[in-house]
């Protein structure tokens, strides 16, 4: 549904480099209509302008520690797909039943950064469509053979290429270049995949376990809002304010779906929770895609 | 009230209202220029109109004619648009459908109740009502064919036009049969809503007995009041919509274009012209938080302006291959704006609007989008390639998803004393 690969890799790409030209390209037009009122363009010259220059100290050292959790996140996601690959090579229909929400809870926590490094985000993430059928790997094509066909007799394959193109992933995240801008537009970009894929019930159609990405998705922008929370205070503490309380109440409407270390399936809500989950969600998103505001101006 | 009503579409009476708007637009020069086109030229050609009457309450769209009208029809406020199921097998009842529908459209557009009124107390009156009193509002009534209309039922799949493919599935659609298809599409236009709804409302009950409604969706733009210049619309999206769209004014273009034609037709189609539907849902809420260079890149377009990215202003050359001083394109490569444009060898004419049908009762969001339409004269070289190209890499995906779908081959003109769909029944 979503054209998810690749594309926010090439419009931070192209975005960064098309800066200046935007830039001038801008003035020329309010020099040309001094009658229009532009409440846009200023806030747009500052973005561009400052997005090409290094980051201060403090924010180098707030991508410094996010960097360091997303490897660590990766390390773990090496190591839970490395155990449902294997449930899944034994035959062990259980254990990768059991296994398969929580390892792709990773991926799903760190997706913008993935995403940003070519082809990783349709290897492990592409859902039946999203690619041609003879593409068509990855986790949830195991989904598939787990909980649609009930076989996984012939996915041996298909799980050795997972563990691989995942340690893969491992190796470039290392090196992942990581600004700024990437960060803010990273952190909605998470809770745009919730509410276009999960909270539809379409991302997880055979499993029903929506409810961990969505969570994992929402932790994802967490982390990139705890790096950068004093710089969001230092510029503009009331949206900082507002933000925390956004997450509290998420987390808060999340809570009663939380069931052991997991989530209940998808299809036990009922459609008010799914809408409140939802306008939840929205009600974080839009200030969160304000923080913008602490590049610049 | 017909009496009345005809004498609506035919005096000029401007309204002190009008009258104002009117000079607010261009001043009194604007106003008599106005006038006299309404007075001397009634029926005046259906594309030269618009920017030359920013009301044009009194003018009557032809109905009748070489084509349809509501095709090259400058686009009017307001859109009514719905598809019927046949439910009739008889082809004899099919004709007379469409004879009855050719009247009452030829009455309708010209600011007529359907038809003669009868007084009988004791009968249901013969018109709704609802658009009693009011002007033509440039009611345009369009109909077609899908390709379902060409199955078993009545003997006509061999007269199925070759272009009437049925499209192929697109990269990320997510069809849902209630938003698609259809044996026949009415697409109704007016400056009204009110007038577009009677319109299609009474078409329907003609209908009864004979065909359904399959889907309905109703669509507007902006009013000619509040935009008189006859800019280039907006999307919901925010951005300027259609702003390389073919001048089909010039019958050179509109042949190239639109107009179906025997080298690609059967003969009966020749003067119709192949009509594309899409249910384009918007994802409102996650647009509206991607950043301002986000959703320009998305484009290839300044938001304010609807300049190519680079320059200043709409209708300033696309130079697609021009690049900033790192080498990178200036305009993504992947932008809606670089793609549509198929080197410009390819082209369609749009004619869209932007629906609103509430809030999606699942999420609470915004159940609001585009309706795509588009008239092309062989969707085969036209819009499909076009569409693959933008189903597959456009940047716009991540905030829309095509929900409905329908493709249509819109009958050639009824002459007076003819019907539309003469040329195959």
């Amino acid at each position: 549904m979503i054209q998810k690969w690749s594309y926010p890799l090439v419009a931070v790409v192209l975005g960064s480099s098309l800066l200046a030209a935007c830039g001038n390209a801008q003035t020329q037009t309010e020099e040309k209509k001094p009658e229009a009122a532009q409440p846009d363009k200023p806030a747009a010259a500052d973005q561009s302008a400052t997005a090409s220059t290094t980051p201060s100290p403090e924010l180098q050292a707030s991508i410094d520690q996010y960097r360091k959790w997303v490897v660590d996140q990766t390390d773990q996601f090496v190591k839970a797909t490395e155990s449902f690959t294997n449930a899944v090579k034994a035959g062990d229909m259980e254990k990768a039943k059991k296994e398969y929400a929580p390892a792709r809870a990773y991926f799903e926590k760190i997706e913008p950064i993935a995403e940003s490094l070519g082809d990783f985000d349709p290897w492990i993430d592409a859902r039946e469509g999203d690619v041609p059928d003879n593409e068509w790997r990855g986790y949830h094509k195991l989904e598939k053979a787990l909980w649609e066909t009930k076989s996984v007799a012939d996915q041996g394959k298909v799980a050795d290429q997972l563990l691989q193109d995942v340690k893969q992933l491992r190796v470039k995240v290392e090196s992942v270049e990581i600004d700024v801008p990437m960060l803010v537009t990273g952190s909605v970009e998470l809770l745009n995949e919730v509410s276009s894929s999960k909270v539809t019930g379409e991302e997880e159609r055979y499993s029903h376990t929506d409810l961990y990405d969505f969570a994992a998705n929402v932790e994802g922008a967490h982390e990139i809002y705890k790096v950068l929370k004093p710089a969001v205070t230092e510029k503009d503490a009331a949206l900082a304010t507002e933000i925390e309380a956004r997450f509290a109440d998420l987390d808060k409407a999340l809570a009663p779906y939380r069931k052991g270390d997991g989530y209940v399936l998808y299809t036990e809500l009922k459609e008010d929770q799914v809408k409140k989950l939802s306008q939840s969600l929205d009600a974080l998103a839009e200030p969160l895609s304000k923080m913008g505001k602490i590049v610049g101006g | 009230m017909n009496d009345k009503h005809l004498e609506n579409t035919t005096s000029n009476k401007f309204t002190r209202r009008e009258a104002l708007k009117l000079a607010g637009v261009g001043g009194i020069g604007l106003l008599l220029g106005a006038t006299g086109v309404n007075t001397l030229m009634p029926s005046s050609p259906k594309n030269e109109q618009t920017s030359a009457t920013p009301t044009g309450a009194d003018e009557v769209i032809p109905f009748y004619g070489k084509h349809q009208s509501g095709i090259i029809t400058p686009m009017q406020d307001f859109i009514c648009m719905g598809a019927f199921d046949l439910t009739t097998t008889s082809l004899g009842d099919v004709r007379s459908l469409f004879q009855s529908w050719t009247q009452a459209a030829a009455r309708m557009t010209a600011g007529k109740s359907v038809d003669e009124e009868s007084d009988h107390a004791l009968l249901p009156p013969v018109d709704t009502g609802e658009a009693m009193g009011l002007r033509p509002m440039k009611l345009t009534i369009t109909f077609g064919l899908g390709a379902s209309f060409f199955d078993e039922r009545f003997g006509l799949a061999s007269k199925r036009p070759a272009p009437l493919v049925d499209l192929p599935r697109f990269n990320s659609d997510e069809m849902r049969k209630e938003w698609s298809g259809g044996d026949i599409v009415v697409q109704v236009c007016a400056n009204d809503p009110q007038v577009a709804f009677h319109a299609l409302r009474n078409l329907a009950r003609i209908a009864r007995g004979k065909a359904v409604l399959h889907w309905l969706q109703e669509g507007f733009q902006r009013t000619s009041a509040s935009d008189p210049t006859g800019s280039t619309p907006r999307n919901l999206l925010g951005f300027k919509d259609g702003t390389n769209n073919p001048p089909v004014n010039d019958p050179a273009t509109a042949n190239e274009v639109v107009w179906a034609n025997t080298a690609e037709s059967p003969a009966w189609m020749a003067g119709g012209s192949y009509m594309v539907m899409r249910r384009i849902r918007m994802r409102i809420e996650v647009w509206d938080r991607s950043t301002l260079t986000d959703q320009e890149n998305t484009f290839g377009r300044h938001r304010l302006t609807g300049a190519p990215l680079g320059k200043a202003n709409e209708f300033d050359e696309l130079e697609l291959d021009r690049k900033d001083a790192k080498g990178k394109p200036v305009i993504p490569v992947n932008s809606h704006t670089a793609l549509a444009h198929m080197e410009g060898k390819v082209k369609i004419l749009r004619r869209g609007y932007s629906y609103s049908s509430g809030m999606d009762l699942k999420t609470g969001q915004l159940d609001a989008g585009l309706l795509f339409i588009c008239f092309n004269r062989d969707p085969r070289k036209q819009f499909i390639p076009m569409q693959q190209k933008l189903a597959s890499v456009d940047l716009l995906n991540e905030y829309i998803t095509h929900v409905g779908s329908g493709l249509y081959a819109c009958l050639p003109g009824a002459s007076e004393g003819g019907y539309i769909g003469d040329t195959l029944f």
